[in-house]
């Protein structure tokens, strides 16, 4: 599922309010029902993945994957597995002893991805963490994403400013304007035949 | 490691003391320093007294009376060893002091009768300088002419509290024009001794406030004669150092013992090379060459020490408004 | 920001630091209480108190603001140039805040004083020669300590400008004045209060220097009139009052100040490299070159002349000479391990509540002589004061080193929670894996800046040992202070280098060790 809407809308800020780092000034979050609204965020479903600051810079690859599963980093020999195969998933064979220093813009967005995948979390959440890269390695790490939530089951909720994200991998989009946050709506259908919002926002 | 070998090493220190008896005496700080008398007079008196003597060093004479105060009469100390002439009168009015049965052969400018403290070194204070230096002989020309002098606070300095009884007693009322006359002289005024004959020595002012007893330091330790002290027509003001038992201590033998060992030869031939001053009793094989060089002040001034707090107060202010200005 | 404040808060927790800051204030405040407390009330003091009181606010105020005032050109030159031996420089420049007073006094005086080198060189020039002593002597000296921490502060500053920033003013092609207007004045503007404030409150209790060359009794300082009631007049309650006063001085400047100042503190900075095109005019090269030549001149002179002094004795110097810088580093040592242990906590209860570096800030303004009085009389009912003298003496100098300790470490602190907070809790760290696996590593440069201000600092600090002196444990400093007594001038001298020699390189190792493989 994507959010889509222009900047400032209060994408982000939605966002944040589902991972528990900002309090909602009114209104619950809910979760199968439950109330999570007070919960501190690492015990709520979600993974996420933030604009930037998403990996240790003084921490190896391998060290910010293992956070995922144990964030004491006391790692069982089964921990270490594990780390050596999200990383092997997300193409990164070989280059787990690297600091994010030594590695390119698109593997250390890998690296990220690697920890969601060992946090097992229902719902990941993806906060623009592409939009440093070019259009055609984006589009590599949509796709890859896409996948890795094919594979785990998860659900997947981002925000972009750019429709076409939302079309590449998300069946549904919910729009964000002037502060609102609309019902989501089918993906296709919402890009052919736009609201008014959403049309300002496009400038079409 | 260091605070575990540190602990042990208490713990050694109180298990010996269990065994021998301890005599503590609270001295200033130079005193007990490696430079000082201290060491070879620990030395010599455990040697003969089967007990432990141990030194605690407090600044100067004036914050040893001021610590003694602070602790009253739980002091541990037995021994209070360092006052001079200008505080024994505030040390007596504490009453923690008792007497003590020394009599011996004072080598003293002045009858010595103090019941509760043993006089053990004196000096006489003195400007020193270059050897040679056309040096003014009095106050008043000193005044006059455009010598520089480094002296100390009277607040913070035995030397200078020194200084101003010295000024007082030689002119009395007239003792504030003299301050007046000397203020363009002062090239500055310092926190203790160390600093203004630093300063001097640095070459920052043609004398410094000191003892008749410096040069021979220089003469002695540094085989240099070309400092010498300046020889003042109204006679120089003395500073005599004294030692009392305290009324509290658990040893009292031990104490009386330690005061007649302070009048006695090896007490005494260790002051003149280790504490620079002259020893109040003099030792058999008399002083140094060196000390024969120096310069025998012909009056020796002293306020007697039940006047020295009041002059002393009065003596202060003067000094204040006439520098302060 | 406050919630993002609470994110790494979890660090720490606010309660350590809480009770850190409790602990300080009680080592700081407990001791005047118990002062006050002997003395059974206060004791009013008199119009020659209040006279000292203004001469020291003059003084402090004036030197803080020449010292900054100093400080901007040299800070500037530093940040905006790049030359061979430029870190050697910014270390070297530290050197006279470390020394102890008198040793420092005496190389001044080897170049400013009555013969000294630029006395010699005016009058073989035939121009009038100049006398140091009186207030510019006293504000003179203030200066010479405290310029290269005011540099060192407002060089951070500098340096903690992004550099993006200053490549958008290249790219928009302003000159140098435009980006002092936009882009440096902010960040001074930011800088500067903490710098005076810190300065003034090291000139408040500043004692021996004013005094050496105040050239007389009417440069008395509020220190000396604390001396007098104490040693002269035995006055206890008048003593006490006194040290309260300094102490409210300098809360309120520290409140004043912590108001005015946004963040920006000295954070040990990355130090880049940074190509700055508004400054590449031959005139403002001359400009840069000339500041830090006068600068380095005039700093380093001194130096330079202690180092003379003192070369010849430093070989052969006496055995117990030996023993007491051994004795210093061990105290240096383990009042670094407590600066660290009690700075630490604070900067991170201060992320949430700034006013905790004012508590800090209490450590350098107080009354030496009252904390050591005030520790003795609570100490002394117990157990034999002079057991304690070296871990008092490592207590005390910690507290004096924690100021700026925190200064170094909030700044830093700040931006590792913006940038790592909301991680930290999305992956459910606990508050120790925070401490231990995000925060120690990322503030390594920080923690070893201060570990080596604090060394080396309690390595020229005399602090309280002489009021507890023993005659087998005297630190360097306090040996210095008896080689002096004992007519041993040079001697003194070459300890005086020795200690020089050990603070800068301790100094030295310990904020290399913090930049050592540190490569994120």
């Amino acid at each position: 599922m994507a959010l889509i809407g222009p900047s400032g809308a209060g994408k982000s800020t939605l966002l944040n309010v589902i991972a528990g780092f900002f309090p909602p000034v009114s209104g619950r979050v809910l979760w199968d029902g439950q109330d999570i609204t007070n919960l501190p965020p690492a015990q709520r479903k979600c993974g996420i993945l933030f604009q930037d600051n998403n990996l240790f810079p003084h921490f190896t690859a391998k060290r910010n994957v293992g956070l995922g599963i144990r964030p004491d980093l006391r790692l069982s020999a089964e921990d270490h597995q594990e780390v050596a195969r999200a990383l092997d998933r997300v193409g990164l064979t070989g280059l787990g002893g690297r600091k994010p220093a030594q590695l390119s813009g698109g593997q250390q967005v890998r690296v990220a991805l690697a920890r969601v995948l060992v946090q097992r979390k229902p719902l990941v959440l993806l906060d623009e963490p592409f939009a440093a890269l070019g259009p055609a390695l984006k589009a590599e790490m949509l796709d890859l994403v896409q996948a890795l939530m094919t594979e785990t089951g998860a659900t997947l909720l981002m925000v972009s400013h750019d429709p076409l994200d939302a079309q590449r991998i998300a069946p549904e989009t919910i729009l964000v304007a002037d502060g609102r946050a609309s019902a989501p709506c089918d993906t296709k259908t919402l890009l052919a035949t736009p609201p008014e919002a959403l049309r300002r926002y496009l400038g079409t | 490691m260091k605070y575990l070998a540190l602990a042990t090493g208490l713990f050694a220190a109180t298990t010996a003391v269990a065994e021998t008896p301890t005599l503590t005496i609270y001295t200033y700080d130079s005193f007990v320093s490696d430079w000082g008398p201290g060491p070879a007079v620990e030395e010599a008196f455990e040697k003969t007294c089967e007990c432990d003597l141990k030194f605690v060093g407090t600044g100067d004479g004036a914050s040893l009376l001021a610590r003694l105060r602070l602790e009253g009469a739980n002091t541990d100390a037995d021994i209070v060893l360092g006052l001079d002439t200008g505080l024994t009168a505030a040390a007596s009015e504490t009453g923690l002091f008792a007497p003590h049965s020394v009599s011996a052969e004072y080598d003293l400018p002045i009858a010595w009768d103090d019941p509760l403290f043993v006089p053990f070194d004196w000096g006489y204070f003195a400007f020193v300088a270059e050897a040679g230096f056309d040096a003014p002989t009095n106050f008043r020309d000193l005044a006059a002419s455009d010598t520089t002098i480094v002296i100390q606070d009277p607040r913070s300095s035995t030397p200078g509290l020194g200084l101003l009884m010295w000024v007082k007693t030689a002119y009395g009322d007239e003792a504030k024009d003299i301050w007046a006359g000397l203020s363009d002289n002062i090239v500055t005024v310092t926190k203790g001794w160390s600093e203004a004959y630093g300063l001097f020595l640095e070459g920052e002012a043609d004398m410094a406030l000191s003892y008749t007893t410096s040069p021979a330091y220089h003469i002695i330790a540094e085989d240099d004669d070309s400092k010498a002290a300046v020889p003042f027509d109204e006679g120089h003001y003395m500073q005599i150092e004294v030692a009392g038992k305290l009324a509290g201590t658990d040893q009292p033998e031990l104490a009386d013992k330690f005061l007649s060992f302070v009048t006695g030869e090896e007490f005494q031939s260790i002051v003149p090379t280790t504490n620079w001053m002259y020893p109040a009793v003099m030792p058999q094989g008399g002083l140094p060459d060196a000390f024969g060089t120096l310069i025998k002040p012909e009056k020796s001034l002293l306020v007697p020490a039940d006047e020295a707090d009041e002059v002393r107060d009065r003596a202060l202010e003067e000094w204040l408004r006439a520098l302060s200005r | 920001m406050a919630a993002r404040a609470v994110a790494i808060n979890r660090a720490g927790g606010g309660g350590p630091g809480l009770i850190a800051a409790a602990f300080v204030a009680a080592v700081i405040l407990g001791p005047v209480a118990a002062v006050l407390w002997r003395a059974g009330g206060g004791g009013w003091p008199g119009p020659a108190d209040w006279a000292a009181l203004r001469f020291t606010l003059t003084q402090a105020t004036l030197s803080a603001l020449i010292s900054v005032a100093l400080a901007i050109p040299a800070a500037r030159a530093l940040a905006r140039r790049r030359f061979a031996g430029r870190r050697i420089l910014i270390t070297a420049l530290g050197a006279p805040f470390i020394l102890p007073v008198i040793v420092a006094v005496l190389g001044l005086l080897a170049v400013f004083g009555r013969s000294g080198a630029l006395n010699t060189v005016l009058y073989a020039a035939g121009l009038p020669t100049m006398q140091i002593y009186g207030l510019h002597g006293v504000v003179l000296a203030h200066v010479f300590f405290n310029l290269p921490l005011a540099t060192r502060i407002i060089l951070q500053g500098w340096q903690s400008i992004p550099a993006e920033r200053f490549r958008l003013t290249a790219s928009l092609g302003m000159n140098a004045g435009q980006v002092m207007r936009h882009l440096e004045w902010p960040m001074l503007r930011a800088v500067i209060p903490g710098a005076l404030m810190v300065i003034f409150a090291i000139c408040l209790s500043s004692f021996a220097v004013a005094l050496t060359l105040g050239g007389g009794p009417s440069a008395t300082t509020v220190e000396l009139a604390i001396y007098q009631a104490f040693r002269f007049d035995f006055d206890l309650g008048r003593a006490a009052v006194l040290a309260c006063i300094q102490l409210s001085i300098v809360t309120v400047a520290a409140i004043l100040a912590l108001r005015v100042a946004q963040s920006g503190g000295f954070g040990a900075g990355l130090d880049r490299s940074l190509r700055r095109f508004d400054a590449e005019t031959p005139a403002l090269r001359l400009l840069d070159a000339g500041v830090l030549l006068l600068v380095a001149l005039f700093l380093l002179t001194p130096m330079a002349a202690i180092v003379m002094r003192g070369g010849a004795a430093l070989l052969d110097l006496p055995g117990a000479v030996w023993r007491a810088a051994g004795i210093s580093l061990a105290v240096a040592g383990a009042s670094m391990a407590l600066t660290l242990a009690l700075a630490l906590p604070m900067a991170l209860a201060a992320l949430k509540r700034p006013m905790i570096e004012a508590v800090g800030l209490l450590g350098i303004a107080a009354s030496p002589l009252v904390i050591g009085v005030g520790l003795f009389v609570l100490i002394n009912p117990w157990t034999n004061p002079m057991l304690l003298a070296l871990p008092v003496t490592a207590l005390v100098n910690a507290v004096m080193a924690l100021p700026f300790a925190l200064r170094v470490m909030t700044p830093q602190l700040i931006d590792i929670n913006s940038e790592f907070g909301n991680l930290c809790d999305s992956l459910g760290m606990s508050p120790r894996d925070r401490l231990r696996l995000v925060v120690l590593p990322r503030l390594r440069r920080q923690l070893g800046f201060a570990a080596g201000l604090a060394a080396a600092l309690s390595i020229g600090d005399l602090g309280v040992i002489a009021l507890f002196a023993d005659p087998e444990i005297a630190t360097l400093p306090l040996q210095i202070l008896r080689l002096m007594g004992a007519y041993r001038m040079a001697d003194a001298a070459g300890a005086g280098l020795l200690l020089l020699v050990l603070s800068l390189s301790v100094f030295w190792l310990l904020d290399q060790g913090g930049r050592a493989d540190s490569d994120a």
